[in-house]
């Protein structure tokens, strides 16, 4: 098992690298001087001279790219383009304890809503009940998910001021978990809603495909009420292939907080990207872009070592 | 589609050949039929399209013509579906919308599954170094948050109906390329393939005359989700004015203007009905493909 881990490890370094040269090759299409974006027309040659040199735009593109990957191996992403003097490192430290926690209230309250309606749903196969939760998720999957934000927020927050219309916690109130709960519920449902679909679906053809062995039939032989049958035995079995796709939604969550975050202004490095991308701050998106990645590659690495440990029949 | 067809022509008792193919074209078509979902899917798909076609004799106003005097009308009376904050008619621009979007749509998810397939086949039926190579390339575009690329990729090459359709189509192939690599991979040591190469087959050959007419039906299934999915994505991505660019109407664009509050409280047909033809139109597409899906799984009942 530990060697398998380690495996999985040492096979994610690679890809690392390839998402590194991705994300640096990305801006070296970009069109045009980096300079006349961000530097005043008017200034003098030897000034400009002086921050292209700075920044190592002159050196061929193979030396910038080992360069800035030296550079972020040691935790350093070089500095914004746009708010002069600040380290990337710390703008993004600063706002990705907020995308974290608004993802991870997502992901539980994914698999909260619809680990439930997927039982339902494959428990009663066929019947009224299964349409109305298929269509249901079907709907879920087809709608935009800013569109599902902006008439949740209309409602909840601005016909029916329920819930507050953005922010992370009241300005300048002392601390209080009531009230970040209370700012985080809106968004978190939002960002869980694009996934809900999904993972009811999924959590309903695992349910199947269990309710179908011969265990579950043997148990019901023996007299075990269906309840206990379903939920024990196979409940159980069923939510292996649901837990481990944690790590793989990552995706599309990391995707839906750059919407949920701008919807409902939301300080994370969802809306911290969004800016950057308008304002071409490259070294921000670079390495964000990386990060982002990275989360995605930690999400399957997870998803595999939790498979690897919670079904027994897998051997490494 | 040569390969069958010149068999048919050298081995006698073609008909029983020609035959067999027809009824499995009824096979899929009768499983196709028995889902209603999916049926409704493809009438509704059916109806868009015809309604994108004919906009111009369908459309009561001039999409792009502003009745000022009229600004954000209700629906009903003159404009059947209401105006926007412009006086622009929401109808007219509904159908001509319907056609920029699924031109959008079609032309990129038709860019995905070429270059999907073409990977996929290489990879999948030459394996070794080559497939290693291609797959990790593909893990690494994958490992990269889809909209993250898109936005970076569109704010460098500036938004426009181009941009959106050359960066969907250079960026969203892996996907697909995966799963055509996963039927090629299990079709290649399959004995009509082994007997094409003992033959002397040249391998551009086997892989398009001999393999790809087997893997027609997984790839009609990811081009009909693939649709569902860019006409999705750019909606997004005009939901931050990096979608097709205005005045041209897209349904994605005529939802941006659902972001100021203010219209989405004292006007809200006005974000509702392109919102809708995208959820309808996104379902119907989801819909026919699982039911192709299924229709096409030979271990599906009948």
């Amino acid at each position: 098992m530990i060697t398998y881990i380690i495996r999985r490890i040492l096979v994610s370094i690679p890809l690392l690298l390839g998402i590194s040269i991705l994300s640096f090759l990305i801006i070296q299409l970009a069109p045009g001087d980096p300079t006349s974006l961000f530097l005043d027309p008017n200034i003098k040659p030897e000034d400009r001279e002086a921050f292209i040199e700075a920044y190592g735009l002159n050196d061929p593109v193979y030396i910038q790219y080992f360069h800035w990957l030296w550079q972020i191996l040691h935790g350093n992403f070089g500095q914004s383009l746009i708010m002069h003097g600040i380290p990337v490192s710390e703008l993004i430290l600063g706002r990705l304890p907020n995308t974290l926690l608004l993802m991870v209230s997502s992901a539980v309250l994914a698999f909260i809503i619809s680990i439930p309606f997927g039982v339902l749903s494959a428990t009663k196969p066929y019947t009224l009940t299964d349409y109305t939760v298929t269509t249901a998720s079907f709907i879920g999957v087809a709608t935009p998910s800013f569109w599902i934000g902006l008439v949740l927020l209309m409602f909840f927050a601005v016909k029916f001021p329920i819930f507050p219309s953005g922010g992370v916690a009241t300005l300048n109130a002392p601390f209080s978990i009531w009230d970040r709960l209370h700012h985080l519920i809106l968004p978190a449902f939002v960002l869980a809603a694009s996934d809900m679909a999904g993972l009811t679906r999924y959590t309903r053809s695992s349910m199947l495909d269990v309710l179908r062995q011969d265990y579950i039939r043997t148990a019901r032989a023996k007299g075990f009420n269906s309840r206990k049958v379903v939920y024990k035995h196979g409940l159980r079995n069923a939510l292996i292939p649901v837990v481990t796709i944690v790590g793989l939604i990552i995706p599309s969550f990391i995707g839906g907080a750059v919407v949920v975050e701008n919807i409902f202004g939301w300080p994370g490095i969802g809306n911290l990207f969004l800016n950057a991308a308008f304002q071409r701050d490259y070294p921000v998106i670079m390495a964000l872009t990386m990060i982002s990645a990275t989360l995605v590659v930690i999400g399957n690495l997870i998803s595999d070592i939790l498979y690897a440990i919670i079904d027994p029949r897998i051997e490494y | 589609m040569a390969g069958p067809e010149r068999l048919t022509k050298t081995v006698p008792g073609n008909e029983g050949i020609k035959q067999k193919r027809e009824t499995m074209f009824r096979i899929t078509l009768r499983k196709f039929m028995r889902n209603k979902l999916a049926v409704a899917g493809a009438v509704v798909i059916f109806i868009v399209v015809l309604a994108a076609i004919f906009a111009p004799w369908l459309a009561p106003y001039d999409p792009g013509h502003q009745y000022l005097l009229d600004k954000l009308a209700k629906p009903g009376g003159k404009y059947p579906l209401g105006t926007d904050m412009l006086g622009r008619d929401t109808l007219s621009r509904l159908l001509y919308g319907a056609r920029v979007s699924l031109l959008v749509g079609f032309v990129s998810v038709a860019g995905i599954i070429f270059i999907g397939t073409i990977i996929g086949a290489i990879a999948g039926y030459f394996g070794g170094i080559i497939d290693a190579l291609l797959m990790r390339f593909v893990d690494v575009v994958i490992s990269v948050p889809s909209l993250f690329l898109l936005i970076t990729l569109v704010t460098i090459f500036q938004p426009s109906l181009t941009t959106l359709i050359i960066v969907f189509a250079l960026f969203s192939w892996p996907g697909t390329a995966r799963i055509i690599r996963g039927e090629f991979l299990s079709l290649r040591s399959r004995e009509f393939v082994l007997a094409a190469r003992t033959m002397g087959v040249r391998s551009s050959k086997i892989i398009f005359s001999h393999i790809l007419p087997n893997v027609m039906g997984p790839i009609i299934v990811t081009a009909t989700l693939q649709m569902g999915y860019v006409i999705l994505a750019e909606s997004a991505l005009s939901y931050f004015g990096l979608g097709v660019q205005p005045p041209t109407p897209s349904w994605g664009n005529m939802l941006q203007d659902a972001q100021n509050i203010t219209i989405m409280i004292s006007a809200w047909w006005y974000p509702l009905f392109p919102g809708l033809m995208i959820l309808l139109t996104v379902l119907s597409f989801n819909f026919v493909g699982d039911g192709l899906r299924d229709a096409f799984d030979p271990k599906s009942i009948e």
